[in-house]
């Protein structure tokens, strides 16, 4: 099943799909106007950076220099603020006095039940549903220092543009596909995930908790994909969902 | 006036903090002993690392030329009167005073001169770090300041209004007693306002919204069985106990 999250005449509303393709209301009724997509998470957004093969083989020789002088142990982690998430179809502004933002296609995995120290093998138990996320980067020429001015930036995490049940999906399976304007840009498998989907719950949750609603962006790739303003930006997961949204000039935004 | 969240009778109230700290609930008065102290916003938490210079010498660093900023999330965050996990088998765990600043009113593109108008007011926290776990990567990262229960915050927020000049308040530290640390806000190597010009520069600051000013000199170890207070001048004073992480599991067992 997919459930959303709308704007309709000012107030949020949950929605479902159903197998017609129709949106159902949350008192039942069916949604006759076209959606205004929120973002369909309510807790913390953590990514887990330096999770995927093609980015972590690229700084393979730098991760024994000044200043990481050792490859990294647990999860290196980061916080997308709410500031930055936005809904399927919701302009990501590129900011005035930028030179380049990268779009950052990705599972999201949204917890079910507060999952502390849980093991590997129990770990997909704790997730609720997957849905699809664009985690917008400037690109990153150091991971030394917290990324919160590359990655905060409002309107940088596209989610959507709803939840599925996780029942039924093998996340080592899932193949994301980034596209800009209609071109296929970029292949992310999550089969190439450094710590697979249930091997990162157990590990984060070794030292922090994870609360209902939280959701983990798996691992961005090698970052390949420049956005312009102007553009139009497609994060497409087979059996999940098509996040798009447009990108506009900050100033325009406003 | 001082504001706070508690929860009695298993509800969570808002409420005003009256001169003896007690609280005053349907028109009940209760003790500051009756209830149970939660931290006192619910925004978006930034936290300063080095922002004292004589800190940054203490840990061997220059003062940075940009703010190190990193966040928080909620599951780290606790309130007044309750313990701290020190995790079993670790070196050096300590302690840090803070004064943070809660935002009041959404804040973009804020200059210095008018940035004080978007304070509603100023709490206190404790940023607890574990050494042993800091990596080069996203440092400080989540898992040495983002663990469960290492950030308590309050016990309330005060009004702006109600502190003179937060440029120039003490900061103190005491475990078991003993003074541990001392320092003083007009040591910040990025003050309030620069600091809320700084992050409206790039993101989107909302009510509630939180900034954990960094701490000055006088960083010390501790074990389970101690007390630490900490308490900025004018502000409030924190108290909580470390537990060791065995003693933690026990408790939550119960």
């Amino acid at each position: 099943m997919a459930r959303g999250r709308i704007l309709l005449n000012r107030q949020v509303r949950d929605v479902t799909l159903q197998a017609d393709g129709n949106l159902l209301l949350d008192n039942g009724n069916p949604l006759l106007e076209s959606p205004q997509w929120l973002a369909p998470v309510t807790g913390t957004v953590y990514g887990a950076a330096l999770n995927h093969r093609s980015l972590v083989e690229s700084l393979a020789g730098a991760f024994e220099d000044a200043p990481y002088k050792a490859a990294p142990q647990a999860p290196v982690l980061f916080i997308k603020t709410s500031n930055t998430q936005i809904g399927h179809g919701a302009p990501i502004p590129f900011p005035a006095g930028v030179d380049r933002i990268q779009a950052g296609g990705a599972l999201g995995i949204v917890i079910g039940k507060t999952a502390r120290k849980v093991s590997a093998e129990q770990a997909l138990a704790y997730v609720a549903a997957y849905t699809v996320v664009n985690e917008v980067s400037q690109p990153e020429d150091s991971f030394y220092r917290p990324a919160v001015k590359a990655k905060c930036r409002d309107g940088f995490c596209p989610i959507g543009p709803w939840l599925i049940d996780a029942r039924r999906v093998d996340p080592n399976t899932l193949v994301v596909e980034t596209y800009v304007n209609g071109t296929l840009r970029e292949t992310n498998r999550c089969a190439d995930l450094v710590r697979s989907v249930p091997q990162l719950i157990a590990d984060i949750s070794g030292f922090m908790t994870l609360e209902p609603g939280d959701l983990l962006i798996a691992g961005t790739p090698l970052r390949s994909v420049d956005l312009q303003a102007g553009d139009t930006v497609t994060v497409a997961i087979d059996g999940i969902g098509r996040l798009e949204n447009p990108v506009i000039a900050e100033e325009a935004a406003r | 006036m001082k504001h706070a969240r508690i929860r009695y009778q298993g509800q969570t109230h808002n409420v005003m903090v009256n001169e003896d700290h007690s609280v005053t609930v349907n028109g009940q008065r209760l003790s500051a002993d009756d209830v149970t102290w939660l931290p006192p916003a619910q925004g978006t938490v930034f936290a300063l690392g080095l922002n004292y210079a004589d800190h940054a010498a203490e840990l061997a660093f220059k003062a940075p030329t940009e703010p190190l900023v990193f966040l928080k999330s909620p599951s780290t965050l606790t309130g007044h009167q309750q313990v701290s996990v020190r995790p079993d088998n670790v070196t050096y765990m300590h302690y840090e005073c803070e004064l943070v600043v809660i935002i009041g009113k959404t804040a973009r593109h804020v200059s210095r001169e008018h940035a004080m108008d978007y304070v509603a007011g100023y709490s206190v926290c404790n940023d607890y770090a574990v050494r042993d776990f800091l990596e080069n990567y996203y440092r400080p990262n989540l898992r040495v300041k983002n663990r469960d229960t290492l950030t308590p915050i309050g016990p309330w927020w005060v009004d702006k209004a109600d502190v003179a000049d937060p440029a120039n308040l003490t900061l103190r530290t005491w475990v078991n007693g003993k003074l541990t640390q001392q320092g003083n806000t007009r040591d910040m190597v990025f003050d309030i306002p620069f600091l809320i010009e700084y992050l409206s520069s790039f993101m989107t600051l909302s009510p509630g919204d939180m900034i954990a000013t960094g701490t000055p000199e006088g960083l010390a170890d501790v074990v389970p069985g101690d007390e630490v207070v900490v308490e900025v001048e004018g502000v409030g004073r924190l108290v909580n106990r470390i537990v060791s992480e065995t003693e933690y599991e026990n408790l939550r067992g119960r």
